[in-house]
């Protein structure tokens, strides 16, 4: 087996762009012609439009000519989910419902993009409307794991996770309601982060579950984590629950990583000790745990008495919006509507809509939904949630109380076969079993490649940080790929032929 | 069992929503306008496009705290939004955003005024305090338009309306009668209208009610409730009356032929249907319908501050109650004639106040508001904003009758003149009537002259009867036109006294 070659970062590609080592052109093409190359193997992009790409890249082309000041992305090539609204091309959600709709408007994350001069880069493969965590519930089949094609690349943000990790683009911007950032993340060996919930504006991001959901980052370095929520993070009016705080300087902080090295880190017992948790995964987060000890780190315990009770509560609160949040898809007004001869009758029109237009998955969660705000049921079950999570989140103050950050495994295994889960909801909702908490607290968590299980399949380490922590929790995670000197790596089937 | 149902009470309580009046909608920035094209006046907001989210209107909170203030609600600390699930081609997101267990405004009551025929006799004033459960907001869906002709049934849906705030006044059911309903939705709008708070426009749909009717019937000692009704689509203050005395005498008969009390019936929902003036079956469940209420994600709680209430209350003192005691108390105006100018809205009310804030008699001024002011506003088709006479020339004009510069007949020339000509003065008015000042020594000149030539009426006045100077009045208008009736008579009075 090859050793995997190097991959050139977006702070690199950025620096290539201005000293004009490359022009902007060049890097398109050359990454469409690598869409070109692999897309079909991985299922990546969902859409893309090379005119307008190489159209934009030549504006930027012109700029850098002219000297003109550029943003911070300037000319980088940036896929985002397809969950995210683009006025340019289709916004599907992976969704029957909506595979032909266009939305008259840009999300507030890619006006950030555009606005720092970034490239909107194709649209990315998901589970139907971000419900899953494998993005195999996509209207256009499964995306496919750069580092193994039978495997899935994990979802629901899975395209996203599989573009940057094929090197189709240095980074990509993703949603993650319950870990659709952070597992794929994990899955492919990439960084993933998912913000504090309300940093990152939520307009025109097509909503599934409203309290959780949030837009974040993939990439292979902190520093171009850091470099792109820079961009996207910040108040929009446009969203009722948008923090209005101040961005910090998130780059500045990962380039003074140095300061971390008293921090207090925090191991969540219950997640180490989990029987479900592969041994390989173990080894390689007690081997981080030691690397922080190295670094200075002081380790404390923590318990986490009601995590056990994350997946439950999840899967009882998303599913409750989510029923809410997908009921404007009826056919009426936009997007798909059955053409059965029964649905000329109102009432069964909108019942065949919704029973043709939504896959199993997404027709489930909205049944699950249903029935756990109906009433009889509302009490037992939603309100139920509720409270449970608020003593999630009451761990989550109390153990930051104690510890800067929280350290842990993101996913129980490493990436599963397509097909191998996708008849077991059950053991697919596991699938979140470290991650879902994050949503539910709202605070912000990173998953950073730390190793390969003996398989060769990337292998993933959480860190969770107080509520608008990202300056420390991205500076402590810089520490830790700082010390062991990490290089981000193309998987072998996708480097770049020798030219 | 005796059937007899000849006696029984009627038993309403109205939900009457209100359409706030604001510039834009409740959750996004487009205009609240009515009649625009359809759909002209949407966003992806209140389309309920993926991705769009809801950012609440302060103004509609403004307005439904004033409103929560006026109708002596107690004003939430914390109230919040529910989003009330089901479809509807009008109801785009597929639910509407309310307020279920936490309403901005609970309790308060509208104290209406009783007609004189329910009245117990040789009372007066007499008020009837209807109780309120709660106010809350919510918005508005669009409006379906079905077109019944066309062979495909076709249906079209203008969401121009959907998102427009509705301030939803829920009453308990103490309203006895189809009057006393009319009469309550009357005074609910007067006061949203004085206070700023709705235009109150029945004919575009800012004040719709629904109303929940059942008889109480009497079966020997006992009283009987017969199924709850609801009535919907009531969009005047007839259709109201109307559907209520419809579903009284619906209910009575009902009731005759079934004997099926309340409990014993599935509730239902009955439409009004103003053409053919009776209500119609749209619904029968037994059980609610279960709108899986649950609080809404996109939105965040809110928190009235004590200062929001306390500017609520301040703004909410102008209200049709206090001026009719203003009209009534201090200016000593006639019922009735109060009730006149109080229903003809705040500004007709204000120009009056402001004529007699600039010096017009108040009994007099009532009287030539009642006249002529609002004749001519009727004629005209005007509002009072447009009516060409200010408050201050008003209280001039009647200030020259007052003085006795003018009579009342004179004064409605010189108004018809101000009306034709706006930019003229109150004295040029009178003066081109060809009515000069007459001063006083004249006067006497001609009363001394009038009694050398009336020795009888000296004589009849000096007997005791004054009101004999009378007949001298004609004949002093006869040597000069402009001499003023009143002082006439005082100086030949005078002029008497000081004979011998
Ligand atoms: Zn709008």
């Amino acid at each position: 087996m090859n050793q995997p070659s190097k991959i050139l970062s977006l702070t690199a590609l950025g620096q290539q762009l201005r000293s004009g080592a490359i022009t902007c052109r060049e890097l398109i093409e050359s990454q469409l012609a690598k869409v070109q190359r692999s897309n079909s193997s991985i299922n990546a992009l969902v859409s893309i439009d090379p005119e307008s790409a190489l159209a934009k890249a030549d504006a930027i082309d012109r700029k850098l000519q002219d000297r003109q000041s550029l943003g911070a992305l300037a000319g980088i090539p940036i896929a985002v989910k397809d969950n995210l609204c683009t006025r340019l091309g289709v916004t599907s959600c992976g969704s029957r419902m909506l595979k032909d709709f266009r939305s008259p408007y840009d999300a507030h994350v890619i006006e950030k993009l555009h606005e720092h001069d970034a490239i909107v880069f194709g649209k990315t493969n998901l589970d139907e409307f971000a419900m899953g965590g494998s993005t195999e519930t996509s209207i256009f089949g499964p995306a496919h794991n750069p580092w193994d094609l039978e495997r899935t690349c994990g979802g629901s943000s899975g395209g996203s996770a599989a573009a940057v990790a094929a090197g189709l683009v240095p980074a990509s911007l993703g949603t993650d309601t319950g870990g659709s950032i952070r597992q794929p993340a994990a899955f492919c060996g990439l960084c993933g982060l998912k913000p504090t919930y309300g940093r990152v504006s939520r307009w025109g991001l097509v909503s599934y579950a409203s309290s959780l959901d949030v837009a974040g980052v993939f990439a292979h370095s902190i520093q171009d984590i850091a470099l792109v929520l820079q961009s996207i993070a910040g108040h929009d009016p446009r969203d009722s629950t948008c923090l209005p705080h101040e961005v910090p300087d998130y780059t500045s902080f990962v380039r003074n990583f140095e300061q971390i090295r008293s921090t207090r880190i925090g191991v969540i017992r219950q997640q180490i000790d989990s029987p479900g948790l592969d041994p390989s995964i173990r080894r390689s987060i007690l081997e981080a745990i030691e690397t922080y000890k190295n670094l200075g780190a002081q380790i404390v315990d923590i318990d986490m008495p009601h995590s056990k009770y994350c997946i439950a509560t999840y899967y009882i609160i998303a599913p409750c919006e989510a029923s809410s949040n997908l009921a404007r898809y009826d056919g009426v007004h936009y997007g798909f509507r059955s053409k059965r001869p029964e649905a000329s009758v109102l009432d069964r029109m909108i019942e065949q809509t919704r029973s043709e237009g939504f896959g199993p998955e997404v027709r489930r969660r909205i049944l699950l939904g249903t029935y756990a705000l109906s009433a009889g049921y509302y009490d037992a079950y939603y309100v139920q949630a509720l409270r449970v999570r608020r003593l999630i989140r009451q761990d989550y103050d109390e153990a930051f109380a104690k510890v800067d950050v929280l350290l842990g495994p993101t996913t129980p295994n490493t990436a599963f076969k397509i097909g191998e889960k996708i008849n077991d909801p059950i053991q697919l909702y596991l699938q979140d079993l470290f991650t879902v908490g994050a949503n539910l607290a709202g605070v912000p968590a990173i998953s950073i490649p730390i190793g390969h299980s003996p398989e060769g399949l990337p292998i993933g380490m959480q860190l969770q940080a107080p509520p608008l922590g990202e300056a420390k929790l991205l500076a402590i995670a810089e520490a830790y790929h700082q010390h062991v000197d990490y290089q981000p790596m193309v998987p072998p089937s996708f480097q770049a032929p020798v030219s | 069992m005796n059937r007899n149902a000849a006696e029984y009470r009627i038993v309403i309580g109205l939900e009457v929503h209100v359409q706030l009046k604001t510039e834009t909608k409740l959750f996004c920035r487009c205009s609240t306008r009515f009649g625009q094209p359809p759909n002209s006046q949407v966003c992806p907001v209140c389309l309920g496009l993926p991705g769009a989210l809801p950012v609440l209107n302060a103004h509609a909170i403004e307005l439904a705290c004033r409103a929560g203030a006026a109708l002596s609600c107690t004003l939430a600390d914390f109230t919040k939004w529910d989003r009330k699930n089901y479809f509807y081609p009008d109801l785009p997101k597929g639910y509407q955003t309310s307020q279920y267990d936490l309403p901005i405004c609970a309790g308060g009551y509208v104290d209406i005024p009783i007609t004189p025929s329910a009245n117990p006799p040789g009372s007066h004033n007499v008020t009837k305090r209807i109780r309120l459960v709660r106010a809350h907001l919510e918005e508005d869906a669009g409006k379906s338009m079905h077109d019944e002709h066309s062979s495909r049934a076709d249906s079209k849906i203008d969401l121009n309306r959907a998102g427009t705030p509705l301030l939803e006044i829920v009453s308990e059911p103490d309203l006895s009668s189809a009057e006393e309903a009319k009469t309550y939705l009357s005074e609910l709008r007067l006061l949203m209208v004085y206070l700023g708070i709705s235009d109150g426009n029945m004919q575009e749909g800012s004040l719709r009610a629904d109303a929940n009717v059942n008889l109480h019937i009497a079966q020997g000692d006992q009283w009987i409730a017969t199924p709850i009704v609801e009535v919907k689509n009531l969009n005047s203050f007839r259709s109201v009356e109307r559907a209520i005395e419809f579903e009284t005498a619906r209910q009575q008969s009902e009731f005759l032929r079934t004997g099926l009390a309340k409990g014993q019936a599935p509730k239902q929902t009955r439409g009004w249907n103003d053409v053919l003036g009776q209500t119609e079956l749209q619904r029968e469940k037994e059980e609610e319908a279960d709108y899986r209420y649950f609080p809404c994600p996109d939105l965040v709680p809110v928190r009235l501050t004590e200062l929001q209430k306390r500017n609520a209350h301040e703004q909410a003192t102008q209200t049709p109650t206090q001026y009719r005691k203003e009209l009534i108390d201090k200016h000593e105006l006639k019922t009735t004639d109060a009730e006149i100018l109080i229903q003809q809205g705040k500004p007709v009310v204000e120009y009056f106040l402001d004529s007699i804030r600039a010096g017009a008699p108040a009994k007099r001024m009532a009287a030539w508001m009642l006249q002529d002011v609002l004749r001519t506003l009727n004629d005209r088709s005007i509002g009072i904003e447009l009516y060409p006479v200010s408050p201050k020339s008003m209280a001039q004009l009647l200030g020259a009758i007052e003085q006795g510069r003018v009579d009342t007949s004179q004064a409605k020339q010189a108004m018809a003149k101000l009306l034709e000509d706006p930019n003229l003065s109150v004295d040029a008015a009178i003066e081109s009537l060809g009515i000069v000042r007459v001063d006083a020594s004249q006067i006497e000149n001609l009363c001394k002259e009038l009694l050398a030539e009336n020795a009888d009426v000296i004589e009849k006045v000096k007997a005791g009867n004054h009101k004999a100077v009378a007949a001298l009045v004609g004949q002093a208008k006869k040597k000069n036109r402009n001499a003023d009736p009143r002082m006439v008579q005082e100086i030949c009075l005078s002029l008497i006294a000081q004979m011998p």
